[in-house]
């Protein structure tokens, strides 16, 4: 990936110019001046530079609602710096880091730390602060006063709130400040020690079962308690047929319920954990193929919003630890469009126009986020995508400070190959 | 010589490579039976016993099954938790490799652990029981037991009994038993079924009255008395009045089922002396028969030959 300054004047030209939030896609040109969208502008074409996107599809730079940057504290495993390196090569201009750092976001501070962090690299990050203290899962935090310094939605990530009545004053008190309220449900009790998803494969295995009631019951008492307090609930990273089908009913009643899907598990299913690949322990864990299919069902029902990666970087020596004792979690930026893009519209026939949305408009709407970005003078967040071509995913293609991913050696069907964020533009090779 | 470079686990191994063990391990039966119960078979062969959980029997019989063999062993123990804190798994078995060894027998409380092995280090590892994964030695020295016994494994009736959720020895022995034609039932506490087992081509039944009406043999596995009193099982009384293996219940069924053991056993619990003494036990062949297969395994994963067991 070779990333420089955006030159003053660039041509993305005779490329399908696909607005997520029209839904159009039109043959078209899209000229960027100063870094920002500039409409009508065809006269200064003669001195622009000019990017050839013949066969691609320019659109908005793509927007992550679940990342971990593990800064503070874990700078090993991955920085902002880094962090915002591995965006740019997956197509995404902004993204929102979880608190689950060392010591976590909990603070009106923290937070002000990762903005001033965040300035000066090329995509816009935005904290995501803790819900409790410490995600210590008892005493909620100043979400007040965090908001003003710029948190923009809040979470345990990593921990599940285990105690309803914390998940309920949590939302009650969040409805005051409209952020949406992201509970990593898995029930602990009902979790156990488990480590890779109940059944079959757990069973051949031998390794402690992670069940999916474990996921499901919890993501319906967080919708109960999202209908009973008002508050805005977003279920992050759904793995189960179950819970999709909790948050298809619910948002039938509710408008404050969104949710997003992580692309491993719409992926991979548990058989291909049969040899005891660390790289695919992550939580909530890689289901059965009957929740896979459901997943995509449910995509295809509209029952996500957004994609979200759940970016999580570790460093070797803890995924190259036997698998009970392996670190949960993946890395997820570059490899995210060629993966969702190879299930969901090539072996799936979803549009790719909505997979677009969901990397889009959707994640930006629900964080409050300005969406209409190819409005003149808006500042130039794009991507282009070559959607067809094939690539096999490797270790020169990760930008993240750490390569945890199940991906390595997987084939993948489309790829960004230019990202337009902050004035900088990456190129992918 | 086995088509295997090593022996992880019983799941999809070649049904031929555990026919030939089995048929190796009743050659150094006979070997055992002698005054000298010694072979040079595997002479300057060095075998590392690393063992990072405790065992009692299993590293026993592995050991003696070196010493007959002649080969030149190191123990190595390690509990687990002193490995969370320091040295990494990779680091200790690299460090071993680097020591010119030919094989490892590990035992590990981490399900996968002897695979993980594998990706580390170039000698032949022999898994010696993976957390609750598989155990595939007690495995074979169980159908060794059983073909010693009945003349045949083909079409056998092989009741499991107890907790099978928690038994590495369970699973290895449903693999091994299904390639080399056995039936299998599970009969346990619903809660101490792993979940989806029967896909595995067994049935399950918690009857044991009409589990001991079906079978040839049982395999009383021992059931851990921690988990006593927890969520998993009330009490000892009920756990026996519905799964022990009492004498009263034996003589119940008016058939000679045979009767094993893996070890340790739970006297009173799981099984009662009466039956673990008496003459349709066969627990202490089984513990003869465990170092004839090690001795077989070794021989055939460390580069002997079936035919050189006489010299």
């Amino acid at each position: 990936m070779k990333v420089n300054s955006l030159p003053q004047k660039v041509l993305l030209k005779g490329g399908r110019i696909y607005n997520p939030v029209t839904d159009t896609m039109n043959n078209d040109n899209l000229f960027i001046v100063d870094g920002k969208i500039a409409k009508g502008s065809t006269s200064q074409i003669a001195d622009a530079h000019i990017i050839d996107c013949k066969g691609k599809i320019v659109t908005h730079g793509f927007c992550d609602l679940h990342v971990h940057f593990r800064e503070p504290g874990r700078e090993d495993k991955e920085t902002i710096v880094t962090g915002a390196q591995a965006a740019l090569a997956g197509g995404f201009t902004r993204v929102c880091v979880m608190p689950n750092t060392n010591p976590p976001l909990d603070t009106p501070e923290s937070i002000r730390f990762i903005l001033e962090k965040a300035e000066s690299v090329p995509v816009h990050i935005h904290p995501i602060g803790a819900i409790t203290r410490q995600q210590g899962g008892i005493d909620i935090t100043e979400m007040g006063l965090m908001k003003e310094e710029g948190a923009v939605a809040f979470s345990d990530d990593g921990l599940p709130v285990q105690d309803g009545s914390v998940m309920r004053r949590a939302l009650e008190y969040g409805s005051m400040f409209n952020v949406p309220i992201i509970n990593h449900a898995e029930d602990t009790c009902l979790r156990e020690n488990g480590v890779m998803n109940e059944g079959l494969m757990s069973t051949r295995l031998g390794l402690a079962g992670n069940p999916s009631i474990a996921e499901s019951s919890m993501v319906h008492r967080d919708l109960e308690l999202g209908a009973l307090t008002g508050g805005r609930v977003h279920v992050p990273h759904v793995s189960t047929a179950r819970a999709a089908d909790h948050i298809s009913d619910m948002k039938k009643k509710n408008d404050n319920v969104t949710a997003e899907v992580a692309p491993h598990h719409l992926y991979f299913n548990d058989k291909a954990i049969e040899q005891f690949d660390t790289h695919l322990k992550v939580a909530p864990p890689i289901r059965s193929e009957f929740d896979r299919n459901a997943l995509i069902q449910a995509v295809k029902e509209g029952v996500f919003d957004c994609i979200a990666t759940d970016h999580a970087p570790h460093t070797i020596e803890e995924k190259e630890a036997s698998f009970d004792l392996a670190a949960f979690g993946m890395i997820g930026l570059e490899s995210c469009f060629g993966a969702v893009n190879k299930v969901l519209v090539k072996e799936n026939n979803i549009p790719i126009s909505s997979l677009i949305q969901m990397l889009t408009v959707n994640p930006r709407r629900i964080m409050g986020f300005g969406c209409d970005l190819f409005q003149d003078g808006v500042e130039a967040e794009v991507v282009v995508i070559n959607p067809d071509v094939e690539w096999v995913f490797s270790k020169k293609d990760i930008q993240s400070k750490s390569n945890n991913s199940p991906f390595t050696q997987e084939s993948l069907i489309g790829r960004p190959v230019i990202t337009i964020s902050k004035n900088t533009i990456a190129k992918m090779s | 010589m086995l088509t295997q470079k090593h022996l992880l686990g019983l799941e999809k191994y070649p049904a031929d490579d555990i026919k030939t063990i089995i048929d190796t391990a009743f050659q150094f039966r006979e070997v055992l039976d002698r005054p000298i119960k010694k072979v040079p078979s595997l002479q300057g062969v060095t075998i590392v016993n690393l063992f990072f959980e405790n065992s009692t029997r299993t590293r026993i019989s592995f050991e003696l099954a070196q010493k007959r063999l002649s080969a030149d062993t190191v123990n190595f123990s390690a509990s687990s938790s002193s490995l969370k804190k320091g040295e990494s798994f990779k680091d200790t078995a690299q460090n071993i490799e680097a020591m010119k060894i030919d094989a490892v027998v590990m035992r590990h409380p981490a399900p996968g652990a002897p695979l993980h092995l594998t990706k580390f280090i170039d000698a032949v590892v022999i898994n010696a029981g993976d957390g609750t994964h598989e155990h595939p030695t007690q495995a074979i020295l169980d159908m060794m037991s059983l073909q010693e016994k009945f003349g045949k494994l083909a079409g056998l009736k092989i009741a499991i009994v107890g907790d099978i959720l928690h038994s590495r020895v369970a699973l290895s022995n449903i693999h091994g038993l299904k390639l080399m034609g056995a039936e299998v039932t599970l009969c346990g506490p619903t809660n101490l079924i792993p979940p989806n087992i029967d896909e595995l081509g067994i049935t399950v039944n918690t009857n044991l009255d009409e589990v001991m009406e079906w079978a040839d043999a049982l395999n009383v596995l021992r059931i851990q008395r921690e988990r006593m009193g927890s969520a998993l099982l009330p009490s000892v009384r009920e756990y026996r009045s519905l799964f022990g293996i009492t004498d009263e219940r034996l003589a119940r069924h008016k058939k000679e089922i045979v009767i094993m053991h893996p070890g340790p056993m739970n006297r009173g619990v799981e099984i009662d002396s009466q039956v673990a003494d008496g003459d349709q036990a066969i627990i202490l062949d089984q513990v003869l028969n465990g170092v004839a297969s090690r001795m077989a395994i070794l021989y055939l994963l460390c580069g002997g030959k079936p035919e050189e067991t006489q010299s």
